[in-house]
């Protein structure tokens, strides 16, 4: 189904990447410390509301952030925390935001499901499946008017893919030819609706040929190949060529929510996809012994845990301020 | 002065707009070549070119979303939605992208964005093409809601909403368009959030929005006839709403009668009795404060009953002298 051109072989890419290899890891092992500690602070009733966990699913954070540049712009959604981090962004903001605390990124008016840093082009997750995907058309529209070569990636899941949104996005994105990257992370369930029973075609990526775009699915658990197509779409669309529909195929190991009992699936199932972990997958082909990963996995958990007593010492949002960025 | 119709006014605030900034676009159905389905963007296409005024597919909730992402990211898009119905495809980005994001994000983004829409019954359009829907966005904080009833007022407030940095509801009114009134040449901006009394008297106070600010102006005068002196107050802006004028004018006249075109269930007029009654004008009510507004049906085709299901001048009235003569 691809249009792209072949991917480069794993070895070529981890060899360009050089010691940026081993950021790539520690990277996706702190996005997984993150998500490990935010589920360990719901347990111990210190934050309240739902997340949504992305762990499994890291390889796509870490590998579509390698591919871009600074000035790129992100939108993406509620199983966001991953792609947040992968942003560069700060991980004691982040968990602040997580606990509801003043100096988050949001100033806790967002949490978990609307961590946003729109001083670094990251606007923001979204608690509306495809909520994010016609925003991309405005992004892309003013990246055309203002001349830059910027692009813009909007990530979603399989759900989103059967909202009126994906449509009425990707017909626009391809008419008019603009900037955007649409990822798709297909974990498999659109909470627990699998994707067998909620669509009719094998590839989800399929539906970019009803819009005259590339459309490509990858293993989302391998974060060169993740790094390697949204590169390639990256280029096509700083070339003016239009946006291109990449499905990342993946696994959400945790439930979709904190109140998933995760009925619609078998034990087996979850166990056949960690095996494709990404995270000991990268590790395996940088040639990281176990003992060093778990240095890296120890180094990433110091990094969450001191976020944590960040967030845990800074204030509260004042009641006063309740009122405070309603209107500009 | 110089009279131009509120169509002309509307468009001759967008070029001159368009032609001082550069961040400033349309985009919508049929507002090229055609000149929109109204005629209100007509010859701006040859002025501005394709890039700046954007022909859409028939994709209401992606053309929302492309004004939210371009307002985001440094533009100052205005929106046309072909007829206020159809907001109803928009509603998502609108209401739980457009007026959320700033609020979401902690105050630290902007959606600087215009909406138009034409609303109103009276055209032969029927359920789906004639409603007055402005009571919906009144209800959402983080939404502005403007309601030019003349000319001058139109091209005043649609620069001015330019200029807003919040997402604004500019609700036009069919049967206004082409209706004329003096309007400046040179740009200039009627504030948002400011009512105005367009007519003086001691007798009864009506507070009308949109059309029914014309027909509550020809009633006056019918009723002026009798020796009954109306005061007629146009809040022009729904949210944010000033109460001043209307609570000034109440506790001089006593009486407050409210005229909109919406069903009377659950319309703006609702807000507006129940802000008199909490205000200090209670105390200086001589009788109950009557509203009279649309029926509570859709908008029917047949011409009869299509004017019927409305307020119309002889209608008002009617109801006025009860109020003033102290049938309630």
């Amino acid at each position: 189904m691809s249009t792209l051109s072949e991917h480069d072989s794993r070895q070529e890419i981890i060899a360009e990447w050089g010691e940026d290899a081993r950021q790539r890891l520690r990277l996706m092992c702190e996005i997984r410390a993150f998500e490990e500690m935010a589920e360990e602070l719901f347990s111990r009733g210190k934050v309240h509301g739902t997340m949504h966990l992305s762990i499994g699913q890291e390889a796509t954070a870490a590998g579509m952030s390698a591919a871009l540049k600074k000035n790129d712009y992100l939108l993406n959604h509620h199983r966001g925390h991953g792609h947040c981090l992968s942003w560069g962004s700060d991980v004691n903001r982040m968990m602040a935001e997580f606990m509801g605390k003043e100096t988050g990124y949001c100033r806790g008016r967002g949490g978990s499901m609307h961590i946003a840093n729109v001083e670094a082009n990251n606007l923001g997750a979204n608690g509306i499946v495809a909520g994010g995907i016609p925003i991309a058309i405005g992004v892309g529209l003013s990246i055309k008017m203002r001349h830059t070569d910027q692009v813009v990636i909007v990530i979603f899941g399989d759900g989103a893919a059967n909202e009126g949104a994906f449509h009425e996005s990707l017909n626009m994105a391809s008419i008019w030819r603009l900037p955007i990257i649409y990822l798709c992370e297909n974990n498999q369930y659109a909470m627990s609706m699998p994707i067998k029973r909620a669509f009719n075609i094998e590839r989800i990526s399929e539906r970019a040929a009803s819009y005259g775009i590339p459309g490509v699915t990858i293993d989302g658990n391998d974060v060169t190949a993740v790094y390697d197509v949204v590169k390639q779409a990256a280029t096509r669309a700083r070339a003016g060529e239009g946006p291109t529909l990449i499905e990342a195929l993946t696994y959400r190991w945790r439930g979709h929510s904190k109140s998933d009992r995760q009925a619609y699936r078998t034990r087996a199932e979850v166990k056949e996809w960690q095996k494709k972990d990404p995270i000991a997958r990268l590790a395996a082909w940088l040639g990281v012994d176990d003992a060093a990963l778990a240095a890296i996995k120890e180094e990433a958990r110091m990094k969450i845990e001191a976020a944590v007593a960040f967030a845990e010492a800074s204030p509260e949002p004042g009641v006063d301020t309740i009122m405070e960025g309603v209107y500009a | 002065m110089r009279e131009l119709t509120y169509a002309e006014a509307l468009r001759e605030g967008l070029r001159q707009t368009m032609e001082s900034d550069p961040s400033v676009f349309m985009i919508g159905e049929d507002i090229g070549v055609y000149g929109g389905a109204f005629g209100v963007s007509a010859g701006l296409l040859d002025q501005f070119g394709a890039e700046r005024i954007i022909d859409t597919p028939i994709s209401e909730g992606a053309t929302v979303g492309a004004c939210i992402g371009s307002a985001l990211t440094g533009m100052r898009p205005v929106g046309e939605i072909q007829f206020m119905d159809f907001v109803a495809l928009g509603m998502e980005q609108l209401v739980l992208q457009a007026a959320k994001i700033r609020f979401m994000f902690g105050g630290k983004a902007k959606v600087p964005m215009v909406l138009r829409m034409p609303g109103g019954s009276g055209t032969g359009a029927a359920a789906q093409h004639s409603q007055s829907l402005e009571a919906w966005f009144v209800h959402v904080p983080g939404l502005k809601v403007v309601m030019p009833s003349n000319a001058y007022d139109a091209k005043g407030l649609l620069r001015a909403a330019i200029y807003d940095d919040n997402p604004v509801i500019f609700v036009e009114h069919k049967l206004l368009y082409k209706t004329k009134g003096d309007v400046p040449e040179e740009p200039y901006e009627v504030p948002l959030g400011q009512s105005k009394v367009v007519r003086e008297g001691q007798h009864l106070t009506i507070v009308a929005t949109s059309i029914m600010v014309s027909r509550a102006l020809a009633a006056a005068e019918k009723l002026t006839q009798e020796g009954i002196e109306v005061e007629i107050v146009d809040p022009r802006t729904l949210r944010p709403l000033d109460m001043g004028p209307i609570v000034a004018s109440v506790k001089k006249t006593g009486r407050a009668l409210i005229v909109h075109e919406a069903p009377k269930m659950g319309g703006f007029g609702g807000e507006v009795a129940a802000l008199i009654a909490e205000s200090e004008a209670f105390d200086y009510l001589e009788a109950p404060i009557r509203r009279l507004a649309g029926l509570e049906t859709p908008i029917p085709y047949n011409r009869t009953l299509e004017y019927h299901t409305v307020p119309q001048i002889e209608t008002i009235v009617a109801e006025a002298r009860n109020l003033a003569e102290g049938a309630y």
